[in-house]
């Protein structure tokens, strides 16, 4: 469990980082929290021979909300996330996800950018991202462009982010009245990651349910929107009964992993287990 | 030293003294020890779990700058494969025990193939990338069972379908009439699974050589420096034993895992001596995993016999215990004596009749885990009498009451080879822990719960094991291969400190506080005064270290002996002083006095220094209070207890909430209650997380699928309930301090307890048993039936 060599730069900015992601090219690797980037170097699965640390740089930190968007710095800790007053307010499910990440010296460690960047197929930010439709800010040497949820996660382990490009912030909706939303996970009892992550968004408009996304973790390669659990709930009521309903549809179309801790048939039926979880709580948050 | 009077120290919840150092990174652990000129080794392990080694090609390896030196198995070949010091009865075949190197043949997946030493651990470990192996792949067998199988994969030339020991125990024409005219018997497959220590420090060694004397000092994480001296020169190396000295620094955690001797003792020693330079080899988790040694792993067919209003008549056991692919040290032991000679449990079982088949695997070795062998048997019987209790539709603690071994047949013999259990009094634990759970009223509510589709479980486990395995005599005839005494000097110095040095040793237990409380109150003296030396083969009489829960039962006892010879003579010597018989004098207080006359008195500090300076002794004595004693008591102790557990499970995920813990633990004299929490504490976790979490599953090929931490899953605080812990005292008859032992017994209790607790949770789904570990997802199948 020792990395191979490589050579450490430590960035000041953002423009700095990307002028040394262009010197270096294919063979240097982002790392802020390290979280997910150190141990698979430690296990020689990933040997880049340039490590550039975009850590604690000011101009990945910030917190804000601009009307109906909460935008974060991609650079922002887990911790820093899960204790910021305008995060809870705008949009409490990034708070509460956050919150239950790892353990306190993961959450003092780990980016929500370094989450979403990676794309692991256990994370617990992915579905949330989804879910609330969200979209990031990528910086390259030729500007920047903005990606929506959507379209970042492309199979497992790869975004749409080019390498020349850092994920410099992450922005999601703030929540109006009349919309919930809500993560339920059943963790690895080892590490903690999601076994099945259910993320779920509602919007309910004179009693009835006016849109909805819903996106699953860790049950598969990657995170992935329900369309038809998502299209079931739209247009009814979202009492128990239409829950039930949409949650029976969810992990109707996706891919799905199995280990020694949970195979494929029960992961499956965890999906529409949590999915009912989260979608309820989303709606009673919607109600409120 | 002060003559005033001192607090007695023995039954004080005392803070651990060694406590401020290991939590504020003052603790100097194997890892921290740098020597100069030290190397660093780096260990090539075999991907395959079964393969002829065709050809290895190190010169690639070699030639990358910082490299030092690159051995392969072939090049060790002059010192002797591992001994193996517990042959245990029965053995059908040679012993097959691990050489520093495979040679010719891998037989587990991470079994070290060539070692790598370089001026740092980081060329080190890249060089192992530059080394090519033409390995040929063999079949592979990693279940006990299958392994003795006709066509199964050989591991061993001379050991035919994989068989270590065919091992029996008991009577078995009987037990075949119980079983056969029996008016129930329930019978049922349980498997142990196997398990992975993890102590929290993983192990290695540092060797340095010395060619001027032709002497080695090793460094290791170790539960037994002096049995590492002892097997490492006489068994490995055939060098005079004067010639190693071993030095165990603190140490993180063991929980058996660091009884044994390893491969990388033999190649740091043998590599530091080829070289010239230290040597230090410390694994990663990994590693640790992979290479150092498993627990229980035990495959049982098991029957139990009884009439219809609950007495037990009878018990037949048949095991395959997988040892993996060599024996470690005391592995044959703990896979018999350990195991099968306890597997009545508190139960009185007139028939009893037990097989254990012990067998080689394409795995790590298998060897002594918390409670190694008793907590196999633990719950094999607690599991069939809960298995009896539900056929039979009684409350289980009915029927545990009604078999009960009566107060009345202490000390009491099992039928099984054992010593007979020293002393016990079963039901008041039991009672204790009905009453601290509220049992009655918990029945009451899982019936009203389940009425509304809610499913809790109710679980007990009443557990007996054996503690201060001893005396050497009788582990003699259980093939034991040295002594199992312990050893305890006490001296006092000038000043009236006192110096305890042992052969026993701490890996987390806190003995040095114990011992010290101990040594204090015998010598009535401040505990501050009181110095526990450990660890380190110079410097301390030989010992047999620390397993089995020995340290307090043996070592403690052994000072406490000890310290009774100070006491004699400085009565001799006060006696003296004051012109008065020695029979006369009375040692109290920290004083010895002339009986009837209290005035007449010396301190013991007055003469500590009278003795230490020695310059007028009476005709016959010689200077110094200064005494050992090498403890080796009449009988083991059998420490004894109830847990009880409640447990939801959710039928829509499978997943159990553990919601009250209560433990009656009997260990006998408590001398530390805030330690002997702390045992069980960490000790009921173990047990629970074998019960829910823990599992070394390997796959058909002998891959290891829980390699790392990521994938096995011990427990974290947040994973555990409240433990609710309280006692009742049987003090053994064994021991003049009364005490039992408290290290395994929260382990032996704890994994049945949970585990009948989830079983009953699932009843009215049929569920009579299930496999350990009660994943979330086992239960949701289990549900749905």
């Amino acid at each position: 469990m020792i990395p191979a060599a490589f050579q450490y730069v430590k960035a000041n900015s953002v423009a700095e980082a990307l002028v040394l992601l262009q010197q270096h090219g294919e063979d240097a690797k982002l790392v802020a929290g390290g979280h997910s980037l150190i141990p698979a170097m430690k296990l020689r699965l990933s040997q880049p021979s340039v490590l550039i640390d975009i850590a604690g740089m000011a101009d990945l930190k910030g917190i804000a909300v601009n009307g109906a968007e909460l935008t974060i710095g991609a650079g922002e800790t887990y911790h820093a996330i899960a204790t910021s007053a305008a995060v809870k307010q705008a949009c409490g499910v990034v708070a509460a996800c956050v919150g239950q990440i790892g353990d306190i010296q993961v959450r003092n460690c780990g980016t929500i950018g370094g989450a979403l960047a990676h794309s692991d197929p256990a994370a617990d930010l992915t579905a949330v991202f989804l879910a609330l439709g969200g979209k990031v800010t990528a910086q390259s040497a030729n500007g920047s462009r903005q990606i929506a949820a959507d379209d970042l996660f492309v199979s497992m382990l790869t975004t749409a982010l080019d390498s020349g490009e850092i994920l410099a912030k992450v922005t999601v909706p703030v929540l109006q009245k009349g919309q919930g939303a809500a993560y339920a996970k059943l963790k690895h009892p080892a590490s903690r990651y999601a076994i099945v992550g259910v993320a779920a968004m509602v919007t309910i408009s004179n009693g009835v349910v006016t849109a909805a996304r819903v996106a699953v973790t860790g049950a598969g390669p990657q995170a992935v929107r329900q369309a038809s659990c998502e299209n079931a709930l739209i247009g009814s009521n979202g009492d128990a009964a239409a829950v039930k309903a949409a949650a029976a549809k969810a992990g109707d179309d996706m891919d799905y992993l199995g280990d020694i801790h949970a195979s494929e048939e029960y992961r499956r039926a965890m999906v529409q287990v949590y999915a009912a979880r989260a979608l309820n709580e989303a709606l009673a948050q919607a109600r409120a | 030293m002060t003559s005033e009077t001192t607090t007695p120290m023995i039954g004080r919840a005392i803070k651990r003294r060694e406590d401020p150092k290991l939590i504020t990174g003052q603790g100097n652990f194997l890892d921290d020890v740098k020597l100069n000129g030290m190397t660093h080794a780096a260990v090539l392990r075999s991907p395959y779990a079964h393969a002829r080694i065709l050809s290895i090609d190190t010169q690639k390896a070699a030639a990358l700058p910082g490299v030092v030196a690159v051995f392969v198995g072939k090049d060790l070949l002059d010192v002797n494969p591992l001994p193996c010091a517990w042959p245990a009865g029965g053995f059908k075949n040679n012993m097959n025990t691990p050489r520093a190197m495979a040679v010719d043949v891998v037989r587990f997946v991470g079994e070290a193939v060539a070692v790598v030493i370089a001026e740092d651990r980081f060329i080190a470990r890249d060089a192992l990338d530059l080394i090519d192996v033409d390995y040929e792949p063999l079949a592979v067998v990693v279940d006990p069972e299958k392994a003795t199988q006709p066509g199964a994969p050989q591991l061993h030339e001379n050991a035919p379908n994989n068989v270590v020991v065919e091992w029996s125990a008991g009577n078995r024409e009987g037990t075949n009439r119980a079983v056969a005219s029996a008016e129930v018997v329930v019978k049922e497959r349980i498997v142990n699974q196997r398990l992975m220590a993890t102590p929290m420090e993983t192990r290695g060694s540092i060797a340095r050589y010395e060619s001027s004397t032709n002497e080695f000092t090793l460094w290791t994480s170790s539960q037994a420096p002096h049995v590492m001296r002892l097997l490492l020169t006489a068994f490995v190396f055939g060098i005079p034993e004067t010639k190693l000295r071993v030095i165990a620094p603190n140490v993180g955690g063991g929980f058996g895992q660091k009884i044994f001797v390893y491969p990388d003792m033999v190649f740091c020693m043998w590599i530091s001596r080829k070289i010239g330079r230290p040597v230090k080899f410390v694994e990663d988790r990994s590693e640790n995993f992979k290479s150092s040694t498993h627990g229980r792993d035990h495959v049982t067919d098991v029957e139990l016999s009884g009439t219809r209003d609950g007495q037990i008549t009878g018990l037949r056991v048949k095991t395959y215990a997988g040892l993996g692919a060599y024996l470690s040290t005391i592995a044959p032991g703990v896979a018999t004596t350990l195991y099968g000679r306890i597997v009545t449990g508190v139960y009185k079982i007139p028939n009893v009749s037990i097989d254990v088949i012990a067998t080689y695997t394409n795995t790590a070795m298998v060897d002594a885990y918390r409670g190694a062998g008793r907590p196999e048997a633990s719950y094999l019987i607690e599991r069939i009498v809960d298995r009896f209790a539900a056929e039979l539709g009684m409350d289980p603690a009915e029927v545990r009451r009604r078999n009960f071994i009566p107060p009345t047949e202490f000390p009491y013999d099992n039928g099984l080879g054992l010593l007979p259990y020293d002393s016990g009094n079963y039901a008041p634990a039991l009672d204790k822990a009905l009453a601290n759970v509220g049992y009655a009223d918990l029945r009451k509510e899982q019936a009203t719960l389940r009425a509304q589709g809610r499913y809790l479980g109710i679980g007990i486990s009443s557990y007996v094991e054996i503690c201060g395995v001893a005396p050497t005599a009788w582990a003699n005839g259980q093939g034991w291969g040295a002594g199992l005494w312990e050893s305890a000097n006490v001296r006092i110095h000038l000043t009236g400190q006192v110096v305890v040095t042992t052969g026993s040793l701490p890996h987390g237990q806190g003995v040095e506080t114990t011992f010290a409380q101990i040594v204090a109150d015998e010598l009535g003296v401040p505990y501050d005064s009181v110095l526990i030396e450990h660890s380190d083969t110079a410097g301390t009489p030989f010992g047999y270290g620390t397993y089995g829960s020995r340290s307090l039962a043996v070592g403690g006892t052994a000072m406490v002996k000890s310290a009774r010879k100070i006491k004699e003579k400085a009565k001799r010597l006060a006696a003296h002083l004051l012109e008065a018989n020695p029979e006369d004098m009375i040692f109290a207080d920290g004083k010895i006095s002339v009986k009837g006359s209290p005035d007449k008195s010396k301190t013991f500090g007055e003469i500590a220094l009278y003795a230490s300076v020695g310059a007028s002794m009476p005709e016959g004595e010689e200077p110094f209070l200064d005494e050992t004693t090498y403890y080796d008591p009449p009988n083991c102790t059998f420490p004894f207890g109830t847990h009880i557990s409640v447990v939801e499970v959710f039928p829509d995920t499978g997943a159990v909430e553990v919601k009250r813990y209560v433990a009656v633990d009997d260990v006998g004299n408590i001398i530390n209650p805030r330690i002997v929490h702390g045992q069980l504490h960490g000790g009921i976790a173990q047990g629970m997380a074998q019960a829910l979490y823990e599992n070394a599953v390997y796959d058909d090929n002998g891959q290891l699928l829980a390699g790392t931490l990521m994938d096995y899953a011990i427990p974290n605080a947040s994973m555990l309930p409240d433990f609710e812990i309280s006692h009742t005292v049987t003090p053994s008859p064994v021991n003049p301090l009364g005490v039992k032992g408290a290290g395994e017994a929260g382990t032996i209790g704890s994994a049945q307890c949970i585990m009948n607790a989830v079983i009953d949770a699932l009843s009215p789904f049929g569920v009579r048993h299930m496999q350990m570990p009660a994943t979330p997802e086992k239960i949701w199948h289990a549900t749905r039936g």
